[in-house]
């Protein structure tokens, strides 16, 4: 039996134990990087050795690098002195007590998007500890992974339990000096998820950052792996559709995704961070790194739905290295008041007979900025390879702006890229239908960029898609007359 | 039911409805004919509320109430129905979803309790069936890559469904061959109980053999210029719109 495995079988005869995160003491940083405070949360991790290098080499890497400005956005300057790397929970005393402190504004969404009380408690930041840990169902779902040899765990547990998995595949995918945000991310992540999936396994459920208890204050430098083994399958949600308040304004993700020979990984995002007020003031800025590899027979499948953030940078890709691979992106991106998003995908196809598929949906409405940018790339020995792109953006209102940067290089003279983009606006016409058979315009908006985004959503877990579709029509309102 | 008086409106500045009377009892059908640019389409937009089409003066209520003062989906919900003469398409949303938020959304006005999938379905089946179009209609995209006669259909479809109680046909004919004709036509007549009203807006005398109109109306430059009985629609098939003075001569019906 490998090292690899007897780590997993270790691991498995150990029950879940949360107790590791009662160790770190409640602080929050002083304002500022450098290499004492990345010594600092290393050290509240209990690190190894080589992670703490890791990180310090990615710091360092970091400072010889430049924040990229090509992306269509806009937005002050950030001042990375001018942010705390670290914050520690909130005590209890500090939250709110009950959801009766609670913004009615953010509890009146909850209401609409039919999410349970006590979940609506946990999503504003009530003081109610480790309220999951009651729900049966999360039980349930622990003993059903268990027994199939699934990991699923915080990132830092995982640098504790599975030190060689972790180091084998952490940075494998996006290096460390891969770009300024997933460089600064090396250097300062906080916490994230694990998964293994363990060879020829079918993860018996989707997996869901929603599940995962201790989640707080991993928000803003999140890192997540995912390793899926030889011919095995997993689902993984990441994010929830409720509008999620965070005090940080500076994210920085980094998710890395493995797909081993015959391996599928399928990747759902829900992104409602808070976008800023009409004014685009105190939204988030969102800067993510997320990139897949796919060997030999392999296929990734990004699905996101992006509605929150002031600022969105975010372009999850795969790389196409095995024969026969497969990638897939789709998007639903909608920005409204002053919101900005830049994202797309790059498909890298290096090995023979890839083919990648990206459907795009950008929708903008107030006086938003939505830009697809895409790469395409068929590398020399890309014999056959072909993608597939459908970028489709649709316009609410006349202050909005839509952009398609789309990137195409082949180096293949047997590869086949093919590019579709259209340009729509919710006509005065549609509108005027729907009101004539009765329905109010903002039912009929969101009914039409619904019938806009089929596709996409038509991807997303069955739950997924039904909320998704609530989510836009919220995220919608007063985006009409 | 209905009561226009010395009605005027405008698009973008221009005056097309220039004081037209005309008052729809319950259970009538009104035909209105005359010649292209009188302001046929503008009056069926007009009473529907649609943006740009403004209201310069005059009065018109329904039911009475003061229609001019209600929104679009209001005036829907108190039961008037615009059949379209240029459906227009909404890709990705299904006939179906369509049509049942939109059977829900008038019933909820009404107070009525929301059909449920099932009961919607077994509905739209019917009306579907009625006018003719394969059930597969329901599952497509609202009008998306219909033919021009399937979209008739469907606007007649949805009449079926939203049971109006006054229903404006805006040039339903248009683009008909005979068949098509008939089951609009057939559609159209299924829901004359004595109570609907409808007011059939047509080019041609054609859909008043199949739709017996209990009045027809000249429309001209903004005008009501002359009305009668199903008679009148024929001396036009006849003798054209000569008898509106020298500009009409030439006029095609």
């Amino acid at each position: 039996m490998s090292e690899q495995s007897e780590q997993i079988d270790r691991a498995l005869e150990r029950k879940y134990d949360a107790g590791f995160y009662s160790d770190i003491e409640s602080e929050t940083f002083e304002n500022g990087l450098d290499e004492s405070v990345i010594r600092r949360i290393s050290a509240m991790k209990n690190e190894p050795e080589w992670m703490l290098d890791w990180r310090l080499k990615a710091y360092h890497a970091w400072l010889e690098m430049d924040e990229p400005e090509w992306a269509h956005v806009h937005y002050p300057k950030i001042d990375f002195q001018a942010v705390s790397y670290y914050s520690a929970p909130k005590s209890m005393k500090d939250k709110p007590q009950s959801l009766d402190e609670v913004d009615p504004e953010l509890l009146r969404t909850y209401e609409k998007l039919g999410i349970p009380l006590h979940e609506q408690e946990m999503l504003a930041g009530v003081a109610v500890d480790a309220v999951f840990d009651s729900v049966s169902v999360v039980t349930t779902f622990r003993s059903k992974l268990e027994e199939a040899g699934v990991i699923f765990c915080p990132i830092s547990e995982a640098i504790q339990k599975y030190p060689e998995l972790v180091k084998k595949y952490i940075g494998s995918v996006v290096p460390r000096s891969d770009n300024f945000y997933a460089a600064l991310n090396c250097a300062v992540f906080t916490d994230g998820s694990f998964v293994y999936i363990p060879k020829g396994v079918r993860c018996p459920m989707e997996l869901s950052t929603y599940f995962r208890i201790n989640q707080e204050n991993t928000g803003q430098f999140e890192r997540t792996l995912i390793v899926a083994e030889e011919g095995s399958y997993v689902s993984y949600l990441e994010g929830c559709t409720a509008p999620q308040r965070d005090e940080n304004q500076l994210h920085a993700a980094v998710v890395e995704l493995v797909a081993m020979d015959d391996a599928q990984i399928k990747y759902s995002t829900v992104q409602n961070w808070y976008p800023g007020d009409e004014n685009g003031k105190g939204g988030i800025y969102n800067f993510v790194t997320k990139r897949g590899i796919c060997h030999t027979n392999a296929k990734i499948s990004w699905t996101q739905v992006e509605t929150g953030s002031a600022v969105t940078w975010k372009y999850p890709s795969c790389i196409l290295k095995g024969d026969n691979s497969v990638g897939e992106f789709y998007s639903v991106a909608l920005t409204r008041g002053r919101q900005q998003a830049d994202t797309g995908t790059k498909m890298i196809h290096i090995g023979k007979n890839t083919r990648s598929t990206i459907i795009s949906k950008g929708i903008s409405a107030g006086r938003s900025n939505n830009a697809y940018r895409g790469l395409v790339s068929m590398g020399p020995k890309a014999d056959g390879a072909r993608n597939f792109t459908e970028c489709d953006s649709l316009l609410i209102g006349d202050t909005c702006g839509a952009h398609t940067f789309p990137y195409i290089e082949s180096r293949n003279p047997t590869a086949i890229v093919e590019h579709e983009a259209t340009t729509s606006k919710v006509s005065d016409d549609q509108l005027f239908l729907c009101q004539q058979r009765g329905m109010d315009p903002e039912k009929a908006v969101s009914m039409i960029v619904n019938g806009f985004c089929k596709e996409v959503f038509k991807e997303l877990p069955m739950e997924f898609a039904v909320e998704a579709g609530k989510l836009l029509e919220i995220s919608l309102e007063g985006s009409v007359g | 039911m209905l009561k226009i008086q010395n009605l005027h409106a405008s698009v973008e500045d221009k005056t097309i409805i220039k004081g037209l009377d005309l008052e729809v009892k319950p259970g009538e059908v009104h035909a209105i004919m005359g010649p292209n640019g009188a302001g046929k389409s503008t009056l069926g937009y007009v009473l529907s509320g649609r943006d740009g089409y403004e209201v310069n003066e005059g009065t018109a209520t329904f039911n009475n109430q003061d229609l001019l003062d209600m929104d679009v989906e209001e005036r829907a919900q108190s039961g008037l129905f615009l059949a379209f003469q240029y459906p227009v398409e909404i890709p990705g949303v299904s006939n179906m979803e369509f049509m049942k938020e939109s059977v829900n959304a008038i019933r909820e006005k009404q107070g009525k309790e929301s059909l449920t999938a099932a009961e919607f379905l077994k509905k739209a089946k019917e009306a579907c069936k009625q006018v003719q179009l394969p059930l597969a209609f329901l599952k497509r995209g609202v009008n998306e890559g219909f033919s021009g006669g399937e979209k008739k259909r469907n606007e007649i479809m949805q009449m079926i469904l939203l049971q109006p109680t006054l229903a404006i046909l805006d040039e339903s004919d248009s683009g008909l061959d005979v068949d098509a004709l008939q089951v609009v036509a057939d559609g159209v007549n299924s829901q004359r109980d004595g109570e609907r009203s409808f007011i059939v807006v047509t080019h041609y005398q054609r859909l008043l053999d199949y739709i017996k109109p209990d009045f027809v109306h000249i429309l001209a430059d903004g005008k009501i210029v002359k009305s009668g009985d199903a008679s009148l629609a024929q001396e036009v098939e006849k003798n054209g719109y000569a008898f509106l003075g020298k500009k009409y001569e030439e006029s095609e019906v």
